[in-house]
């Protein structure tokens, strides 16, 4: 949900990366907060078992500049990919204004991308939402490996309204901004709405 | 569609601020703040120094939702108080329907004067909260009215 407040004069707004385990959500994180100016962004929270898979969520905060008088601020999520932490899932989508699937472009991660991409429509249902109607970024992620799926035949099984694809190499920062950007400006459109 | 947003004029936000600036007084606390239950942080009041709000308010707002799973699995609603008490700092959560009133204490004060006073103060927040969200955006400026392509695209210039 996002929160505008006048007395600040600051607009704060919720995204979400989602997608199968180990595609690479955090990695985006990582990436922004390491390509980000201190000053325009808070700590990386990350929620991680022992060996650095996502527990719970990571969450950054990042500031991208001002629109008309407002400090326009994102607080970047990740959900826990593993199947098994469905239930924590469900509870980061809660007030999401905008939502990044990142897709694992490797051939054997077909079918955790359909399942997880499922799961999102299902959990956003289960929160009141549709996803056809929430602004929306597909990134395929890790176009770099040698066993990746043509794009053609990635957007043919996740492909669903008509969202910017971004290809895309998290683990390099290739797309990451791309991305964000897309979902940025989806979200800020929607709010000129109204 | 996502949720419709919420507007804080700058009224309600010294309103709010000034309940919790009383009840940090009164409960002897360090910092105050309000959290709405996503994760946005509302107002805060106190000895912040260098203590990272945003990301605590984020923290606190999954905090209270992995407890309100936990509640659900057995039975209940939710909680509606979660205190988790340091060596030197503790942090007592109310849920206040979509607000959580988060009061960060060290030994200058006790669990039971913050939950008291936090009690004391819960139905003030809520009708102010109730307010706010009645008080819509109607005769408000909207700074996204006449945002242009350029205005986005100048963010991540």
């Amino acid at each position: 949900m996002t929160f505008i407040n006048y007395a600040s004069r600051e607009i704060n707004c919720k995204i979400v990366y989602y997608g199968p385990g180990l595609c690479g959500k955090t990695t985006n994180l990582q990436h922004i907060f390491d390509s980000t100016a201190p000053q325009a962004r808070g700590k990386l929270i990350s929620l991680a078992t022992e060996t650095d898979r996502t527990l719970f969520f990571d969450f950054m905060p990042l500031e991208l500049g001002t629109v008309r008088g407002f400090k326009t601020r994102f607080h970047l999520y990740t959900v826990p990919g593993q199947v098994f932490y469905d239930a924590s899932r469900k509870l980061i989508l809660k007030g999401v204004d905008g939502v990044v699937f990142v897709a694992d472009s490797q051939e054997e991660r077909m079918d955790a991308n359909i399942e997880s991409l499922y799961n999102l429509e299902e959990n956003l249902r289960a929160q009141g939402y549709d996803l056809m109607k929430l602004p929306y970024v597909l990134q395929l992620n890790k176009r770099d490996l040698p066993n990746v799926i043509p794009v053609e035949d990635l957007r043919q099984e996740l492909y669903r309204k008509g969202e910017p694809v971004v290809e895309a190499v998290a683990s390099v920062g290739t797309g990451v901004f791309d991305t964000l950007k897309a979902v940025a400006k989806q979200v800020l459109t929607e709010l000129r709405k109204g | 569609m996502a949720d419709t947003p919420l507007f804080l004029r700058e009224q309600r936000y010294h309103e709010i601020k000034a309940v919790l600036a009383r009840l940090r007084i009164d409960s002897g606390a360090r910092v105050v703040f309000l959290v709405e239950k996503d994760g946005q942080q509302i107002a805060v009041q106190g000895e912040v120094g260098n203590l990272d709000t945003t990301s605590l308010a984020s923290l606190v707002a999954g905090n209270v939702a992995a407890t309100d799973g936990m509640a659900q699995l057995i039975g209940e609603k939710e909680f509606p108080t979660l205190s988790h008490e340091g060596e030197k700092e503790s942090i007592h959560i109310s849920v206040i329907g979509r607000l959580l009133l988060v009061v960060v204490f060290d030994e200058r004060s006790s669990l039971g004067l913050v939950k008291l006073r936090s009690k004391q103060i819960a139905r003030q927040l809520a009708t102010l909260f109730d307010e706010i969200v009645r008080d819509g955006c109607e005769d408000l400026d909207s700074p996204f009215a006449e945002i242009t392509e350029e205005d986005i695209d100048s963010l991540f210039s």
